[in-house]
């Protein structure tokens, strides 16, 4: 599986895009989405929530478990994924694409989210 | 034995090539899942699913008093068994507590096969054999001596007619054949834990490859697809089966997991657990305990193992096994709640998911049952 090179990740298996207008969008990966299996529901946050990088803010249920998610950057919910939320599989068929979970308005971002490649390594080992 | 490695089967490197996604059971490294674990479930439901359950524990019991054996050792009448035949049963220990669910097949005349969970096959050989002093019969552990592979769905009689002469129309649920499965001697048997018809192949390990991959061929045009253990969880959960670590253990007796009738008291002699057994029968009848139900969530978060189950703010009980159900299209549970609340269509239960109590409705189990 290939990380793309234009997201930054976290440690705890999200997924970053670059921010356009201060906004940025947010899911897992596909090596989260091929851990957790077939994912049954999305519990996302609500807009104008306020999230902390690395606290949780919503969660995934997949066949075996559940799992917290978690927000990579702090800052203000925008807008999130209803796509994602009615047909939860889009989380395992396209973890970077129409598998987004939500998009956040910056304010302040941890010093250590990876670069894909850094992720790549973090994810082998 | 010190070593901490996980077993392998036989068909380790065959799961690997597939792309499995392995896990850890009861010491064995086995397929969890090798695509979508729905989309296999679903495969099991529609058309068929092939299994590698090597890590199940074969134990062969012969001789001339095996059949008394067994009928002492454990909570069933092996004895009526017919040859060919087979009968799910329990051992239990003397004070009526589980300590496994099993399958016996009778082999003929003065053998029997016992097939015990990965997880206590030890325990099983261990009280089989302290229990077998003054019978003349012999316990062997035949764990290594077989790798186990099944074939469930509605199309498994026909995949399995393709490379077989065995008289398969004439192989009833629960009975057991030996034969020749694409060239391959093996132990057919019609059972399984998946709620569906199939079957269950028992071959010398050094045969698994060669069976897997002639199974696989001859299921390619009715959309056979490799299944991991995740589904075969979700599949048995459906159709109302117990797993043993979930719905049962050594703290429950037969009667508290409502699976009373697998202990035949009208056999002849003595067996383990008899009287703790009748007081446990007398006490299911007159103030039953807790009593094993379904439950069918009315949202869509998924109960799990040891999660609470509640009604009126008070806890009623705990939730034993619990998944996403592909077939029903909503989250299931097993659980046992207090007798009270245990009737299909009561009121008011809920289970509670992490804090918050969501609504589930209380169903009689199984939740799927094929049509036949």
């Amino acid at each position: 599986m290939s990380n793309p090179q234009q997201l930054r990740y976290s440690k705890e298996h999200e997924w970053l895009s670059g921010a356009e207008d201060g906004v940025s969008t947010v899911g897992i990966t596909e090596h989260a989405a091929n851990a957790l299996g077939d994912v049954v529901f999305v519990q996302l946050p609500e807009v104008g929530d306020a999230v902390t990088a690395g606290e949780t803010c919503g969660e995934l249920e997949s066949t075996k478990s559940v799992s917290d998610l978690y927000s990579p950057v702090s800052g203000e919910i925008a807008e999130v994924n209803e796509d994602v939320v009615n047909d939860p599989s889009l989380v395992n068929s396209a973890p970077f694409e129409g598998g987004w979970l939500f998009k956040v308005r910056i304010t302040d971002e941890p010093a250590d989210l990876l670069s894909a490649d850094e992720y790549t390594a973090f994810t082998a080992g | 034995m010190s070593s901490t490695e996980p077993r392998r089967t036989a068909l380790d490197a065959t799961h690997r090539a597939l792309g499995a996604t392995m896990t850890d059971f009861a010491g064995w490294d086995m397929p969890l899942r090798y695509g979508s674990e729905r989309e296999e479930h679903v495969a099991v439901r529609t058309r068929a699913g092939l299994f590698d359950l090597s890590h199940m524990g074969e134990i062969t019991v012969t001789g001339p008093q095996a059949a008394e054996l067994l009928n002492f050792a454990l909570v069933g009448n092996i004895g009526t068994v017919k040859p060919g035949r087979a009968r799910y049963t329990m051992i239990c220990r003397e004070d009526g507590g589980i300590l496994d669910d099993l399958i016996v097949y009778r082999l003929d005349d003065t053998a029997y096969m016992v097939v015990a969970n990965a997880s206590n096959a030890q325990v099983v050989l261990d009280a089989l054999t302290r229990r077998a002093a003054g019978f003349d019969a012999e316990v062997r552990d035949d764990r290594d001596a077989y790798a186990l592979l099944a074939v469930q769905g509605p199309e498994s009689p026909g995949i399995l007619a393709s490379l077989t002469d065995a008289d398969l129309d004439g192989l009833k649920y629960y009975a057991g054949l030996p034969g020749t499965v694409a060239g391959v001697p093996a132990l057919i048997a019609r059972t399984g834990y998946t709620g569906e018809d199939g079957f269950e192949l028992f071959v010398k390990p050094e045969h698994a490859v060669e069976l897997w991959q002639a199974l696989t061929k001859a299921g390619e045009g009715a959309g056979l697809v490799p299944c991991g253990l995740s589904c075969r969880d979700t599949l048995r959960l459906e159709a109302g089966m117990p797993l043993y670590g979930n719905e049962l253990s050594t703290a429950l007796t037969p009667f508290d997991a409502g699976l009373g009738r697998v202990v035949k008291f009208e056999k002849e002699g003595d067996f383990v657990g008899r009287a703790a057994l009748t007081e446990a029968a007398e006490r299911a009848a007159s103030e039953p305990p807790r009593v094993l139900v379904g439950l069918v969530a009315e949202g869509r978060r998924v109960p799990r193992s040891g999660y609470p189950v509640v009604a009126g703010g008070e806890v009623i009980g705990e939730v034993t096994s619990g998944a996403p159900s592909p077939t029903l299209g909503k989250p299931i549970a097993m659980a046992y709640v207090d007798a009270a609340h245990a009737a299909p269509g009561t009121e008011g239960v809920g289970v509670d998911i992490r804090g918050s109590h969501e609504p589930y409705e209380v169903v009689a189990l199984p939740f799927y049952k094929r049509q036949k």
